[in-house]
């Protein structure tokens, strides 16, 4: 048995909360689940069938591959032009589109790209091939932005010059605010990302609630999570009270991690990011400090690329601010599909649009 | 995004350490954990642990479900 | 440490000492030993399966098999799920200049091996040597001739609404297993490839029965993407349920450690057969009699509903697509 995740796949248990959540329910409800792990479990579980007509489970901007623009994409590409140098990325960047091409397509091309799984592999490749400059594509947000923080840290410590980062890093709460402050925004309460939040801890939340008048459920992601999260959403909002609830109480404390914290804000500091579908936000990027530019990629390459522009049709800022749909967009199944995506959405196998497509059709 | 799964810390030595899960063994780096011990279970993200779960606390989620076990 | 050198492949002396000392020493019979250029077979009269397959796996070694192993029996086991006797298999080698003569005979032993166990002979081979830089490593094709049995009369058009979806073990081991040795990704685990010989058992199952419609080994793309291809040739639909679909308790866990679906990732050593649904718990019992068919099951069903699509019904009672793998399987953070 895998201990803390089936324990909360009871099939029986899952159908009764479901059942209580239809039973209460009885005017139309807007969750936002901000996180892109959420809209995939939340799918793929069937979790929005089981909830009843009234409420609409909307995906948010919580997905750092959708949300990383094809601007930096191309930068990324750029990078990997350079002569002796690895470009190291998680699998889940490997196929993003940029202007023109694609990680995988570059490396079929001749350049050299690994995926890994941990950027502690590429500190690893750094230290036993010291000719090579081995660039990190670090994406992510806060749950993720902490461990390029301290590998940069260990990178230092153990004088690993070869490693380099490229920081495409963002945050969520001025993302969170700029969904729910748009005019069209019509969420009623947010499914909080849980895993972000063992970091962040609870307090980012309270602006969002208090200010906005809006519910916050910070869940887990295991299917009895999920429904418990919007059980506990319903039950607030049928009874007009505005609070923020943790249910993933076993890994999200108030504090959240403060050395985890504390080592990203040694090597990061905020600056204005560009998010795909939503434009730039203020303070809602990560950039390498000075401190720490020895190990920064920009400081060594030239990636500066002319600006992109988004086809034509394209409503993927609607959709991550939760006010349209893909079945109301012209181009989702036909020329915009997971083998050819065209937007944010669409790009990772966890955004609202590659979600629909493979759960929800 | 944040795909990240509870293991149970078999090792430790320094800032590494070796997770299992069900059989399966995996290194991975402490980094970002203080106090932790062989037999805490601990959220693995990327290669890193990034919080231990708190068993007492999950405790409380268990037995918010008995409640829905209960309801027949 | 001997290594393979452009001379190995140049047809010459060293070539000759190489097929003699190496190849004939593990893989040699009556056949084989004849030298021809061509393998003369005698054949039953009757139809033929003929397949190719080439191996480029990495790692060459993986726990539970090897490349060699791996040459042989997904050979075999193509021609078994046509409803064949494997007979007669060939294979040619690419070599990278430079590769290690150990590790060669290490391979080439364990194709040896495993065509006696199938009961198969090698009768034909081919070995060439690249450049450094120009192969990686080793790599093999093969081509495999097997007897249709008369009576066995299996085909894509047989396969009807209602008719039973079944696996013949438990998904993911191959890949698992393979994926705990790749740089960059390491875990340890005491999971083995499934890598093994189906013809026996597959013989042995279709001599009891007239049940069996039509069978398909889950290899690249896993079961999913297996599914999706009996779908598309077939025109019917499949729909199959989670809870019954076998996964070792490890192969999820390294699912969960990775973000990855136990069913997009290869098998070797399992097939999936769609029966007749009165025959399919009979089917299921005469795999259970055989190692390699204990955890047999019936996963699903054949439907007219959604024709050429694969539905995946959860545990929760949800449905939803099962699409082709579109690209290669990665392990994410997201």
């Amino acid at each position: 048995m895998l201990r803390y995740l089936d324990e909360y796949r009871d099939a029986d248990v899952c159908k009764k909360i479901a059942e209580k959540i239809r039973c209460i329910s009885t005017k139309p409800f807007n969750i936002m689940e901000v996180c892109g792990g959420h809209t995939m479990a939340i799918r793929k579980n069937g979790i929005h069938s089981l909830v009843g007509e009234n409420i609409n489970l909307i995906s948010g901007p919580g997905c750092p591959v959708c949300v990383t623009s094809i601007r930096d994409i191309d930068r990324v590409l750029k990078l990997a032009e350079a002569k002796d140098v690895v470009i190291c990325s998680f699998g889940d960047m490997m196929n993003v589109p940029g202007s023109d091409t694609s990680l995988s397509e570059a490396r079929a091309l001749g350049a050299e790209v690994k995926t890994v799984y941990s950027v502690n592999d590429v500190l690893a490749f750094a230290k036993k091939d010291p000719g090579k400059r081995f660039i990190f594509i670090s994406i992510g947000f806060e749950t993720t932005a902490p461990l390029t923080a301290a590998a940069i840290i260990r990178a230092r410590e153990e004088k690993i010059l070869n490693f380099n980062v490229l920081a495409l890093n963002k945050t969520m709460p001025k993302a969170i605010k700029a969904v729910l402050g748009a005019e069209d925004c019509n969420i009623d309460a947010l499914l909080g990302p849980g895993h972000v939040s063992t970091i962040t801890g609870i307090n980012m939340y309270k602006p969002v609630v208090y200010d906005m008048g809006i519910s916050c459920c910070i869940s887990g992601f295991e299917p009895m999570d999920l429904l418990r999260s919007i059980f506990v959403l319903t039950d607030l909002f049928e009874k007009d009270r505005i609070e923020i609830v943790n249910a993933y109480e076993r890994v999200v404390c108030d504090e959240g991690n403060l050395k985890a914290l504390k080592i990203m804000e040694t090597v990061f500091e905020p600056v204005t990011s560009e998010w795909r579908g939503l434009g730039d936000i203020e303070g809602s990027g990560l950039k390498i400090r000075n401190e720490y530019s020895d190990f920064d990629a920009e400081n060594f390459f030239d990636i500066e690329v002319p600006e992109t522009k988004e086809i034509s049709g394209c409503i993927c800022g609607e959709i991550l601010r939760g006010t349209k749909t893909p079945e109301n967009c012209s181009l989702f199944g036909s020329i915009c599909t997971p083998l050819s995506p065209k937007g944010a959405c669409m790009v990772s196998s966890e955004g609202t649009c590659a979600a629909w497509y493979k759960y929800a059709r | 995004m944040c795909w990240a799964v509870p293991g149970r810390m078999i090792e430790i030595d320094g800032t590494t350490g070796i997770v299992e899960l069900s059989g399966v063994k995996k290194d991975i780096a402490l980094d970002l954990l203080s106090d932790v011990s062989i037999g805490d279970y601990v959220l693995v993200h990327a290669g890193y642990a990034i919080k231990k779960v708190d068993e007492e606390r999950a405790k409380f989620t268990i037995n918010f479900f008995k409640g829905f076990k209960k309801d027949a | 440490m001997k290594t393979i050198t452009m001379d190995h492949g140049s047809g010459g002396k060293l070539t000759h000492n190489l097929i003699k000392n190496m190849f004939f020493k593990h893989m040699g019979n009556d056949i084989l030993d004849r030298c021809d250029d061509s393998a003369k077979l005698d054949m039953e009269k009757g139809k033929i399966a003929f397949t190719t397959d080439s191996f480029v796996i990495k790692p060459l070694f993986f726990p539970g098999g090897d490349i060699g192993k791996l040459a042989i029996c997904g050979t075999v086991n193509d021609l078994a799920v046509s409803g064949a006797i494997p007979k007669y298999i060939t294979c040619g080698f690419i070599l990278e200049e430079g590769f290690s003569e150990t590790e060669l005979e290490k391979i080439v032993g364990s194709m040896g091996k495993w065509a006696k166990h199938a009961n198969v002979k090698i009768v034909a081979g081919d070995t060439k040597v690249v450049e450094k830089h120009n192969a990686d490593g080793i790599f093999i094709n093969t081509s495999g001739i097997g007897i249709i049995d008369k009576n066995i009369s299996l085909g894509i058009d047989k396969i009807k609404s209602g008719n039973k979806v079944i696996v013949s073990g438990t998904l993911g081991d191959h890949g698992i297993s393979v994926l705990s040795k790749r740089e960059g990704i390491k875990f340890d685990t005491t999971l083995e490839s499934d890598c093994a010989p189906l013809n026996f058992m597959i013989r042995e199952m279709l001599s009891y029965t007239n049940g069996v419609l039509f069978m398909r080994d889950p290899t690249r793309g896993g079961l999913a993407t297996t599914l999706n291809e009996i779908t598309a040739e077939s025109g019917m639909g499949i729909i199959i349920e989670e809870k019954t679909i076998p996964v070792k308790e490890e192969v999820r866990s390294a699912c969960e450690l990775l973000g990855m679906d136990p069913l997009y990732i290869a098998n070797e050593g399992k097939v999936i057969i769609i029966s007749e649904a009165p025959a399919a718990e009979r089917i299921v019992d005469l795999l259970k009699i055989h190692k390699l068919g204990q955890d047999a099951a019936v996963i699903g069903e054949v439907t007219s509903v959604n024709p050429g699509k694969v539905y995946l019904r959860t545990k929760y009672g949800g449905e939803y697509i099962m699409d082709m793998l579109t690209g290669e399987q990665l392990p994410r953070i997201c």
